[in-house]
């Protein structure tokens, strides 16, 4: 196994980033669209390599931060009904819904069991026969395979006590959205573990309409290299496909986790934090696992849906203001005490700027 | 959130691996990839090793990038 720790040298990003600052390019604006990636371009500075007049922006590759107020809603009522233990990614604790966040919400009473996987939930199910237990289905394309694992999973143990409030939502449209909104991006860095399951060929209507596209991995060397693939198509007026992630990145992607996923889930239409409803962008589940789905099985009331005053988190998430822009940025909203989801997730472009402000000059590749 | 890390399989049983990074050891399941053997390393994401990872494939980006550093003989130290 080569070492991969290699990818961190800071020799080797000093190469990259000078073969990348020394590029002739037209001006350019590259957006990354997961959050991975926005927390490891913060993280290493890696702004500070780009070329005169090439602009790196974040895009909505934070499932977290996407995930709209009405869904947070909706799961802290499910979770005040009799009985129910509710299951969740940790993530998604402190995101706010239109009230109260979950972790507030569990701080008034409502119980939510912290997962790693959402086996851990199907576990806590067959733990305790006598409670409902409710897991929140959000997350990518890179996720919903594991999710779909666990209904499965649970009908299999015939567990009839499992539920999922599923909010999944699908990458490839939301470029679509993207490249037909008025935003001018130039080139997407694409997300390397949803490429995993949903294959790069997943992203040619994308390169199609004039956009190019390179999946990248998420070590700095891999961002840099990204970025360097993605400016020489843009100087060669290329627009193509191409894979800097090939160590786990297929054309085809995961067939089998493809299968399942269409198994368990059906497509609808979607609701984004900040952008609104992309066509045929999220999954919620199947009609053949009805019986695993919490919307179908619970009934609740929700309140009105309201959102945080002065919060710019949905232009953040478009790419239309760069953090640091929002008025509330590093003042009234900080991770300490966030205002809108940007900023409360760890791999929202709020916290990555915030958290790394700084970084740019002091590595200064 | 979509944080999926190389992990090594050190066993497999029916649908469930052990996989091991840096002594750390987890079980994860392996449904979604065939032909899996001991010694081969999976990414793992929330519980779920979504992919086999390709080692030629790993070899060669390394490969690729260590040429544009070798190909810089004009850096000097600080660069």
């Amino acid at each position: 196994m080569p070492d991969l720790n290699e990818l961190r040298n800071p020799e080797l990003i000093h190469s990259l980033a000078a073969r990348v600052r020394a590029m002739r390019v037209p001006p350019a604006t590259l957006m990354e669209v997961c959050g991975t990636h926005t927390v490891a371009i913060a993280r290493y500075g890696l702004r500070s390599a780009l070329p005169e007049g090439v602009r790196l922006i974040s895009g909505p590759g934070c499932p977290v931060c996407v995930t709209p107020q009405t869904q947070i809603d909706h799961f802290i009522a499910l979770g005040r009904l009799p009985n129910v233990m509710l299951a969740t990614f940790g993530d998604m604790l402190r995101v706010p819904g239109s009230e109260r966040s979950l972790e507030q919400a569990r701080a008034e009473g409502v119980e939510v069991l912290i997962c790693y996987s959402p086996m851990d939930a199907v576990a806590a199910a067959e733990r305790a026969p006598e409670r409902e237990v409710i897991f929140f289905g959000i997350g990518f394309e890179t996720t919903a395979p594991a999710v779909a694992l666990a209904i499965t999973e649970a009908r299999r143990r015939g567990l009839r006590n499992f539920t999922v409030l599923a909010a999944h939502k699908l990458i490839p449209p939301a470029l679509a959205a993207l490249v037909a909104s008025d935003l001018k991006v130039d080139g997407f860095i694409c997300p390397g573990h949803v490429s995993v399951i949903i294959g790069s060929d997943a992203y040619r209507p994308t390169a199609a309409r004039g956009k190019p596209c390179v999946v990248a991995g998420f070590e700095p060397a891999d961002v840099l290299q990204a970025i360097y693939m993605l400016l020489q198509q843009v100087a060669e007026g290329r627009s193509e496909v191409e894979v800097e992630y090939s160590r786990v990145v297929h054309p085809e992607g995961n067939r089998k986790a493809q299968e399942l996923i269409a198994q368990t889930f059906r497509i609808v239409d979607a609701g984004w934090r900040g952008i609104g409803v992309i066509p045929a962008s999220g999954m919620d589940i199947a009609e053949e696992y009805a019986d695993f789905d919490a919307a179908r099985r619970f009934t609740v009331d929700l309140p009105p849906t309201k959102d945080p005053v002065g919060c710019r988190c949905g232009d953040v998430l478009r790419g239309a203001i760069e953090p640091h822009e929002c008025p509330l940025f590093g003042t009234a909203c900080t991770p300490a005490h966030p205002v809108g989801s940007c900023m409360v997730s760890s791999e929202g472009a709020c916290q990555a700027h915030y958290r790394y402000r700084g970084v740019e000059e002091a590595r200064g590749w | 959130m979509c944080l999926a890390i190389p992990m090594k399989v050190v066993s497999i049983e029916g649908p469930v691996a052990q996989v091991e990074e840096s002594g750390v050891r987890r079980e994860a399941r392996v449904d979604f990839l065939e032909d899996l053997a001991v010694g081969d390393y999976v990414i793992v994401h929330a519980g779920i090793a979504i992919q086999r990872l390709d080692e030629e494939a790993a070899e060669e980006t390394l490969k690729l990038l260590k040429e544009v550093f070798s190909a810089r003989p004009e850096r000097t130290p600080e660069s």
